[in-house]
């Protein structure tokens, strides 16, 4: 996944139709759309073969695990309408057979998830209601450092850290993991709540302040309600960045049936049984079906934390 | 104490997940009541109450790691004795190191451009059509599947099976081929073509966010300058070079820079369709393969290193953009 970095910037809502002072209805920006540029054929083939190009790999692997497994093996799922035939099969002996045993893995990818969700964000909105809105000497130094480590790629400090976790008696446990991906995510977590926080409106703080309230209260009663959207985008950020990441999971939890989560062992399998497709196509599935229908019941939000990561034209 | 690291049961590891949370809302409570006395408490105690955790968090995690990463890069494969500079010479100058940065260049060069370009195109064509928010959905969906999950995807479009009688293609590219009357290949295997191969997943997971991204500049262009571009006489092809392209160019610049990092960093694609095998490591592979599997601590650390360095100009870069784009407004 693209871990964005930089500005916030206004957004329109994903379906709105632009931005500024515009008197032109929906249907009549279409008709002057219309006219310049799908009119032609070409334009709209090339939209057409890319949309194909990017549903169809998916669709196929999700026809697939629904086939009985003589079938997968000895023809293309785009011959289903000539073998018709669909099962469960699969999925039954992906999530209990005692040689995949994907449930146990499903529960280890949950409970890996919500922590790394949670603590970070709640740290980081913390440290981004400090940076933006309590005056303290060198708050500037300290705001550019953190945003800075952005820059170092996790890979480096892996091996230091399985040391230290080693060292604590930790390894091997779901402990490491969370700490790992709390502590990976606060840069970018940090920066880009701190730009939200940056946009409410001064007086809305200066009056809490005047009515004795301090930064704790201020923090909860005022910014937190306020905040809420762009919580609510970070957290499906990160929520996809934990549920969907291999390496930290590999390096930390290894394959150890107890800690690690479905992207490990879905890996795992497609090394040592790369052709036993009614296993991986249904295995596959099941890592996706999550972190899919919260990408599209929130979709709007993650687009919103997208741009807010990104820039503007 | 085993109860808090062990856990081997669903209910355990529920227990223990809840139990992980509760702590730390017991500890943050404790820290902010601590100094949620408004008048008494000098400022900067508040602030560090708000802030000790992250920093302590990021000095363990982030700096220390970092600084020791870099120590341990001039040291041997067991980090005990001084070796100087020689772990970074292998990785430059040994053959294999070098077709592992070979593909990583290859990566970093062709994936943004490809994401970026197969991005804009379709933001354009889509732009302001009926069934606009679906298109972008098809696209953008790839994004939400993890990496792991979208090898495996395209692993299944590349499968092979021997090209004998009787024997039906199950992979999609392969059964294209034969139905045109080519044989079938071992796209994975056959070095160096299979780097492309790839590389296409990146990209059919990168367009996604490339489209997004710049939709959203394209939608941002002040409706007069198309209308006076149009009243100009500039359609199609001329409005996209002319009027579309230079108005969205920071953020083309963003798009590729960011995906640019990615792909440096890219390691569950390889590690999932070849393992790395068959000349297709990156360094971000071969990384994991020296410190985890062959266990050379100090050539792991002298890759880990190039990686932090190769994406150091990449940040600047999209920083100094930023600050650029933001200065125009």
């Amino acid at each position: 996944m693209t871990i964005p970095t930089g500005k916030l910037v206004d957004v329109p809502p994903e379906d709105s139709v632009g931005v500024g002072n515009r008197r032109l209805t929906r249907v009549e920006k279409r008709a002057i759309a219309a006219k310049g540029k799908l009119s032609s054929p070409w334009a709209s083939g090339i939209a057409i073969l890319i949309a194909i190009l990017w549903t169809v790999p998916t669709f196929g692997l999700f026809i697939t695990s629904f086939r009985p497994q003589s079938e997968i093996q000895s023809s293309g799922w785009w011959t289903i309408l000539a073998n018709p035939g669909l099962t469960l099969d699969n999925y039954e002996e992906v999530l209990f057979g005692s040689s995949t045993n994907f449930a146990t893995y499903f529960v280890n990818s949950i409970v890996v998830t919500l922590p790394a969700v949670v603590i970070p964000i709640s740290l980081a909105l913390l440290a981004a209601y400090a940076f933006a809105w309590i005056d303290f000497k060198g708050r500037n130094i300290l705001f550019v450092a953190v945003f800075a480590l952005q820059v170092i790629p996790i890979q480096v400090t892996l091996i230091p850290l399985l040391t230290s976790y080693v060292q604590w008696g930790l390894s091997g446990s779901f402990w490491t993991i969370w700490l790992s991906h709390s502590i990976f995510a606060l840069p970018l977590a940090i920066f880009l709540l701190h730009n939200f926080m940056k946009e409410i409106p001064a007086s809305l703080v200066e009056a809490a302040r005047v009515d004795g309230a301090g930064h704790v209260k201020i923090f909860f009663r005022v910014l937190l309600p306020l905040l809420a959207p762009a919580i609510a985008s970070f957290a499906i950020f990160q929520f996809l960045w934990v549920w969907n990441d291999l390496l930290v999971a590999l390096t930390f939890a290894g394959g150890s049936t107890n800690v690690a989560p479905l992207t490990v062992r879905i890996a795992e399998l497609s090394g040592t049984r790369g052709s036993s497709w009614y296993l991986l196509s249904a295995g596959a599935f099941i890592s996706i079906i999550v972190p899919l229908v919260v990408f599209l019941a929130l979709q709007r939000y993650f687009v919103r934390g997208l741009l807010a990561g990104s820039v503007k034209g | 104490m085993d109860w808090f690291i062990n856990a081997d049961t669903t209910v355990h590891k529920f227990a223990l997940m809840f139990f992980a949370i509760f702590l730390f809302v017991v500890v943050m409570g404790l820290i902010l009541f601590a100094v949620d006395r408004p008048k008494r408490i000098p400022t900067w105690v508040v602030a560090l109450g708000f802030l000790a955790p992250t920093i302590l968090g990021l000095t363990f995690g982030l700096v220390y790691p970092g600084l020791r990463t870099i120590r341990d890069s001039f040291y041997d494969r067991l980090g005990a004795s001084f070796v100087g500079l020689d772990n970074y010479v292998a990785a430059f100058t040994e053959e294999q190191f070098q077709i592992v940065l070979r593909n990583t260049v290859i990566w970093v060069i062709t994936v943004p451009i490809m994401a970026t370009i197969i991005g804009l195109v379709y933001a354009v064509l889509v732009d302001r059509t009926r069934a606009e928010y679906l298109a972008k959905t098809l696209i953008f969906l790839p994004m939400a599947i993890s990496m792991v999950g979208a090898s495996i995807i395209w692993k299944f479009v590349y499968e092979y099976k021997p090209d004998q009688p009787g024997v039906n293609q199950t992979g999609l590219l392969n059964q294209l081929l034969v139905w045109v009357g080519i044989p079938p290949q071992q796209f994975l295997l056959n070095a160096p073509a299979n780097t492309f191969f790839l590389i296409v997943v990146m990209i059919w997971i990168q367009a996604g966010f490339a489209m997004t991204v710049l939709s959203a500049a394209i939608k941002a262009i002040p409706d007069d300058i198309v209308e006076a571009a149009r009243l100009d006489g500039l359609h199609g092809v001329g409005m996209f070079r002319f009027i579309t392209v230079p108005s969205i160019r920071p953020a083309l610049i963003v798009v590729v820079t960011t995906i640019a990092m990615g792909t440096l960093k890219v390691f569950d694609i390889v590690r999932t369709m070849t393992g790395g095998n068959f000349g297709t490591s990156v360094v971000a592979n071969e990384f994991y393969n020296q410190s985890f599997t062959i266990r050379n601590q100090g050539l792991g650390a002298a890759l880990a290193v190039i990686l932090f360095v190769l994406v150091i100009p990449l940040v600047v870069y999209n920083v100094r953009q930023l600050r650029l784009s933001e200065e125009i407004r």
